[in-house]
């Protein structure tokens, strides 16, 4: 099939020494419904995330990727079905849905960083306050991420200083901070100049050689062939298909998912 | 077919601007001449700023400073420049400033309202210029509001201690019952005992150290060390009164605005209800009216014989007043937040009182400085309206000097006066917001 624009190649060879699906269930969801005021936004969806797995979540617009993940850090509340991270269920319980969202890491499209704080503070603040680790300690953790996304001397900049790659990068930083287990992608490069995309996709390809579990709602087809384990593809609210991306990019099943990869891939 | 490929083989160097649109011609080429038309308008302004400036500065230059009552200004005017019109009789300030700067405290004791404002710069200082001020002056900021009461009214010192200690009881009782809710609800409660017992113990002051030795009547009001001569309010007055309740409303204002604002946007129906009900209650009712309820409805609601200071319920009423209005700047903040600041921090893991504290209210405070300052200075300028219930801030002690046979008939000596010095506070705290912007601005981007 043809590279497309959306398709950025990834040009090293991948190690994927450390990539292992382990047997051991990080996410649990068990006919979870989801409404928009009459909008039936999400319906029955059915999800087991395995430790170290890294899925590439796609549709069209609309069709509730982005709810999923977001439901799965409770930044959207779900009204039926289970969820299940990490063996603590979310329910409306404020306690768990803090320990829950401290070991998920999240980046967004729009990076969400803080503007009023340094780069550094950005990556330090949930540490200090919401780990209660000491100040200097987690200066010096948050330098380790910041080194290993390649922009430490970025450290005492604030984010409007920084281009939208970096910004993504330190936003990546941010959250591998708290140490998390899991990391949801909501269309990370959806924002970003061409350019700059690759050097997000990088530190992405990184962090899954790393063995990180990782959800990424993306269309960035490229890394869903050559890091993902499984590609789901969502429409209209419910799971369509889902493969291993290989057979799921050759031998799509059903006529949506070849509509769909027609739309992205095809010109 | 014209041939469109071009290279360019030299870069070209960089040249100076023309004469005409740099120094001294090139502003005024720009800003006062640039056309026929403009330059006529500009030669206009200034002919009116002049004619309005020589007129006042006449009145205010060629005036007569030193004159015990009106009769005798006016003969110094005729005296001096055969007719009293277009000249100012500044005599009345010079007889009367002090009485329009304290009111009618007792003059021995000025030096107490004198510490109370030097106090209050140290105490200011760490907050407004917090890069600039050693973080210890912070102590003198919490203790400022327990001492400024004890120097103005005076008094015995168990009194304002009193108070603090309660403070403490509810943090000390908050902090040991850890659970939010619980621990707020018992520390203000703990805090309420604690303040019942303390008041109430001075009433039975006798029958204690009776019972219970030296050790306590130590402590009673009249034996208490620092006993400071006390001062009624109906003496309070002058521009130290408007400061008082100026600073006490805006002090108290600002956080009550964020706590009003943040139960706006609440999402428990009741906190919400209440919030809205009464920011929109307080917005929708003139000052006026509140501070008459303060000085003469809510004694027929109060038990009868309960002395509660008419001043410390004006401050109340204008503090609540005050703080509606800055719920609504806030609020106007809030909404001009993007809503991935507050996904940001949930997803981060921080709970609702952390991303507020340090991730909401930063940023919404910041969009809303102008319009904060702006309420501030509202505030203070509507301190003046005390006046109408017989309080003296500076417009009621006007008319009380006007009603010496001395002073009968003098308006615009004692405005001007009075017009100076709420503009220098009020320019000053115009200026502190603009410093505060372009501070916070260029730390950012």
């Amino acid at each position: 099939m043809a590279e497309s624009m959306h398709d950025t190649m990834v040009e090293r060879e991948i190690d994927r020494r450390k990539m292992q699906v382990s047997e051991e269930v990080a996410i649990q969801i068990t006919g979870m419904n989801k409404w928009f005021g009459m909008f039936h936004v999400l319906r029955d969806i059915d999800l087991t995330v395995h430790k170290g797995e890294r899925i590439v979540i796609c549709g069209p617009s609309g069709s509730g990727k982005s709810t999923l993940i977001r439901c799965i850090n409770r930044l959207e509340e779900h009204q039926a079905g289970q969820i299940v991270v990490e063996g603590t269920e979310l329910t409306s319980d404020l306690k768990n849905i803090d320990k829950i969202r401290s070991e998920v890491g999240m980046c967004f499209q729009h990076f969400n960083l803080f503007p009023h704080l340094t780069i550094l503070e950005n990556c330090t603040l949930a540490p200090i306050w919401v780990r209660k680790i000491p100040k200097r300690e987690a200066e010096e953790t948050a330098m380790h991420f910041l080194e290993k996304v390649k922009i430490p001397e970025q450290a005492e900049k604030y984010p409007g200083q920084l281009s939208g790659g970096q910004q993504q990068r330190v936003a990546i930083a941010r959250s591998l901070c708290m140490r998390p287990r899991i990391m949801l992608f909501d269309e990370p490069t959806s924002a970003l100049d061409p350019e700059m995309i690759k050097e997000v996709l990088d530190t992405m390809i990184e962090l899954a050689e790393e063995g990180m579990t990782m959800l990424c709602v993306t269309h960035e087809m490229g890394f869903a062939r050559q890091v993902a384990n499984r590609v789901i593809f969502m429409d209209d609210g419910q799971i369509v298909e889902q493969n291993e991306p290989e057979e799921f990019f050759k031998n799509p099943k059903s006529d949506r998912t070849k509509l769909f990869l027609s739309q992205i891939l095809g010109h | 077919m014209s041939d469109t490929s071009f290279v360019r083989t030299e870069m070209l160097a960089e040249q100076d601007p023309p004469p005409t649109s740099v120094g001294v011609i090139g502003w005024l080429r720009a800003n006062l001449f640039p056309n026929w038309w403009n330059a006529i308008l500009t030669v206009l302004c200034l002919a009116a700023i002049w004619y309005v400036l020589s007129g006042l500065l006449g009145w205010t230059l060629r005036s007569v400073w030193t004159a015990g009552s009106l009769s005798e200004c006016r003969e110094v005017m005729i005296e001096t420049w055969g007719s009293t019109h277009g000249h100012a009789c500044w005599g009345v300030i010079n007889d009367r400033w002090l009485q329009l700067l304290f009111g009618f405290y007792p003059p021995e004791l000025y030096y107490r309202p004198i510490l109370a404002l030097l106090l209050l710069i140290a105490a200011l200082a760490p907050v407004l210029f917090a890069d600039k001020v050693s973080p210890r002056l912070l102590y003198v900021t919490a203790a400022y509001p327990f001492l400024m009461p004890w120097l103005m009214w005076g008094g015995s010192i168990w009194t304002p201690v009193g108070v603090a200690a309660g403070f403490v009881v509810a943090y000390l009782v908050g902090r040991a019952l850890r659970g939010a809710v619980a621990g707020l609800v018992l520390g203000i409660l703990s805090a309420i005992i604690w303040w019942m017992v303390w008041f109430g113990f001075p009433v039975q002051t006798e029958v204690l150290a009776a019972g219970l030795g030296e050790g306590l009547a130590a402590i009673s009001p009249d034996t208490a060390p620092f006993l400071l001569e006390t001062v009624e309010s109906r003496k309070f007055g002058g521009f130290m009164l408007s400061v008082m309740i100026g600073v006490v409303a805006i002090g108290c204002s600002l956080p009550l605005g964020i706590l009003l604002a943040l139960g706006r946007q609440s999402n428990m129906l009741i906190v919400k209800a209440i919030c809205v009900g009464f920011i929109e209650f307080i917005r929708g009712v003139p000052l006026i009216t509140l501070l008459f309820v303060a000085s003469t409805l809510l004694n027929i609601f109060l038990p009868p014989g309960t002395n509660f200071d008419i001043i410390l319920r004006v401050m109340i009423m204008v503090t609540l007043f005050a703080a509606a209005y800055m719920a609504e700047v806030i609020r106007g903040g809030l909404a001009g937040l993007p809503t991935g600041q507050y996904e940001g921090a949930d997803s981060l893991g921080l709970n609702y009182w952390q991303a507020q504290r340090l991730i909401i209210m930063p940023q919404a405070l910041k969009i809303s400085i102008p319009g904060i300052v702006s309420t501030f200075i509202g505030i203070f300028k509507d301190t003046t309206l005390v006046s109408i219930i017989a309080l003296l801030d500076p417009l009621g002690l006007s008319n009380s000097i006007r009603a010496d046979t001395d002073w009968n008939g003098i308006y615009w000596e004692l405005f001007a006066f009075i017009a100076l010095l709420f503009f220098i506070a009020c320019f000053g705290m115009s200026r502190y917001s603009m410093y505060l912007e372009r501070k916070l601005k260029t730390e950012n981007d």
